[in-house]
């Protein structure tokens, strides 16, 4: 059986600037991945089959919403044990992380942060246990890096208790088996609203997205909307605007920053060990300069986003983190992630390529994570805009 | 049912061993420290699967400082409702039996369950001390344990099979492979335990019975001699001449 090799990389002695809990946390986490995941995680990749057991599972260990006070299922946890839960998560496959990422940032944040005490209540405890798995509803077909400019609508049906909600959403994680969706739609007034709909609400469809080359352990579907009646409760009451799902973003991309780092340290892990293995003319191939090269320069970039992602992850517990500066932190850490998911693959030549290692799946699935959740340049605009103050954007 | 599980610490099993002062301390520098794993895997979940079908409490105890309180916490999240720490250098095998022989004589426990050994210095010594000082039955090596009434039904390894012993309430019981299943433990657990109570206890005067005079490590391993299948009587002069096993 495949055994989980992974040994945690912590050049700068980072563990020094986290408690004992941190420290349970990512390794209890990393416990159950190498238990329940790795083993079976490239076979479900291979075969683009999303691993539906795991869900219960993520929430009975925690990773749902786990700083959602626990009075509504979360754990009550800060937000340095969120990011550690999802670079364990993503160390393992962007996969896995993104159903994480889904139903803590995507999910239960909207519904916590906007939703009505009736909504926490219904929706948060079965979110949190994993018994309902829940997606987001944002980007569309024609409306991807520009959500504002979404067609998808609420208008009331003149019951005095629904309203019919029209449109499609695409590329949406986990759509195939959610039972709730939080849908961003315009108002009739062209507002955007957050609108909670169920699996089994007429008119409702999650067809799945076939032909990844990308996040083949997750689900990837659209979410389509044809005359759905949709009780006005199921409206989130506190919030308006793109703000709305801009919130929601900059939780998951935090999470994102820290997921990425994950997957650099499993490619790192994998390419160091191969390279003190595998011998060629007589010597290592650590031991080339070549070699060397490539693996200083993986841990140095690593050993600086190791850095700031855990004072963002300071920042972001004193309520002081900006968008801006998840976004910078999102996009470095992706960038450096496949970068040495590429640079580790060549490292173990041709058998990079085949499934038996970790390395091909981590970079491709990071072609998706440097695109989702803001694309590469669009995060690089944000960071431009915030030292600008000016917007290339339009 | 009160069952005390006894805690020890050791170096994760990825740990480089190395030791200072003339090879006469292990050397702790960059050791990350486990709860030694047959007393968490084997010794802690059967005592909550016992304590889950039956009901009681689960007490932990370790003799150590406060480098232990980590490990402590983590048998917490695992589910253990107290702690005891006898702060005290975990000296000899002696020592640390004494100072929980000590504490638990007077707590009225129905079960002591330690780990068969611990994966540092294997010495497989304290449970069988903690029962003689404490002048109760000791069954080491056990690999099931069951509980009804007052006796307990115990199953242990021996050579070529296995032997079923059934023992009165209280005993001494030293765990291993097949005694339960490794528990991860969750978010909720890990919160828990940052309210549960663990308790701080001076060390009772006690003598060391050992010292460690010096360390070694073991030679290095040297290449392997191929022989060729033709070959079976240079094979036989190796192993006689070179390796002296036969």
């Amino acid at each position: 059986m495949y055994t989980d090799k992974f040994e945690y990389h912590d050049y700068y002695l980072m563990d020094e600037l986290l408690t004992d809990e941190h420290k349970l946390i990512r390794d209890s986490v990393r416990q159950w991945v190498k238990k329940e995941v790795s083993p079976i995680i490239e076979d479900y990749a291979q075969r683009a089959e999303f691993p539906v057991h795991l869900v219960k599972q993520l929430g009975e260990i925690g990773c749902f919403g786990p700083t959602i006070p626990t009075e509504y299922g979360g754990g009550g946890l800060d937000q340095i044990s969120y990011g550690l839960m999802m670079m364990e998560l993503e160390r393992c496959d962007s996969g896995l992380r993104s159903t994480a990422s889904v139903q803590g940032s995507l999910v239960m944040y909207p519904i916590y942060t906007y939703g009505s005490e009736e909504q926490r209540r219904k929706y948060l405890p079965k979110l949190a246990s994993g018994e309902w798995l829940g997606c987001f509803g944002l980007t569309e077909p024609s409306h991807g890096s520009d959500p504002g400019s979404m067609i998808t609508n609420i208008k009331d049906a003149g019951d005095g208790k629904n309203v019919i909600l029209n449109g499609a959403k695409m590329w949406i994680s986990n759509a195939p088996f959610a039972q709730v969706a939080v849908v961003w739609a315009k108002n009739e007034a062209g507002k955007i609203q957050g609108i909670i709909v169920e699996r089994g609400m007429e008119g409702f469809t999650t067809p799945t997205t076939h032909g990844k080359w990308s996040l083949r352990a997750s689900a990837t579907g659209e979410l389509v909307f044809d005359n759905v009646k949709v009780p006005k409760e199921n409206i989130l009451p506190n919030v308006q605007g793109l703000k709305g799902p801009l919130g929601c973003l900059s939780s998951a991309r935090y999470g994102i920053a820290w997921g990425a780092l994950g997957a650099a340290l499993d490619c790192y892990d994998t390419a160091l060990r191969y390279s003190k293995e595998r011998i060629q003319f007589g010597k290592p191939i650590g031991q080339f300069q070549l070699t060397q090269k490539k693996l200083a320069e993986m841990i140095t970039e690593i050993t600086k986003a190791q850095l700031l992602t855990w004072r963002l992850g300071v920042l972001k517990n004193e309520g002081r983190a900006t968008a801006a500066q998840i976004s910078m932190a999102k996009r470095n850490n992706v960038n450096m992630a496949i970068q040495i998911a590429r640079e580790g693959r060549q490292i173990l030549g041709g058998m990079g390529i085949t499934g038996e290692y970790s390395m091909m799946r981590h970079s491709m699935n990071l072609e998706s994570v440097i695109t989702y959740e803001g694309t590469h340049d669009i995060h690089l605009l944000i960071t431009g805009q915030d030292v600008t103050g000016l917007n290339a954007f339009k | 049912m009160k069952i005390l599980v006894c805690i020890s610490k050791a170096p994760d099993t990825t740990t480089k061993i190395s030791f200072v002062n003339n090879n006469t301390e292990f050397n702790n520098d960059k050791v990350t420290w486990i709860i030694n794993p047959y007393d968490e895997w084997y010794a802690l979940v059967r005592a909550l699967e016992l304590k889950e079908a039956n009901g009681g409490t689960v007490t932990i105890i370790s003799v150590g400082g406060t480098d232990y309180e980590a490990i402590l916490r983590k048998a917490f999240a695992i589910g253990a409702d107290d702690g005891v720490r006898i702060d005290a250098n975990p000296t000899d095998a002696y020592f640390v039996a004494n100072q929980i022989a000590t504490y638990a004589k007077t707590q009225g426990y129905d079960l002591v369950l330690c780990g068969k050994e611990t994966i540092d210095y294997n010495s497989s010594q304290v449970g069988g001390m903690i029962a003689a000082l404490m002048d109760l039955p000791y069954i080491s090596l056990a690999t099931k344990l069951d509980v009804a009434g007052n006796e307990a039904t115990v199953e242990c390894e021996i050579e070529g099979g296995k032997e079923i012993c059934s023992v009165k309430l209280p005993a001494v019981i030293s765990c291993q492979k097949g005694m339960a299943e490794a528990r991860i433990p969750n978010m909720k657990g890990i919160m828990a335990a940052r309210t549960k109570p663990l308790q701080v206890l001076p060390a009772a005067a006690s003598e060391v019975l050992t010292e460690i005079v010096k360390y070694e490590l073991p030679a290095e391993k040297t290449g392997c001699k191929f022989i060729s299948p033709d070959n079976v009587e240079e094979l036989v002069r190796l192993l006689h001449e070179e390796a002296k096993v036969i």
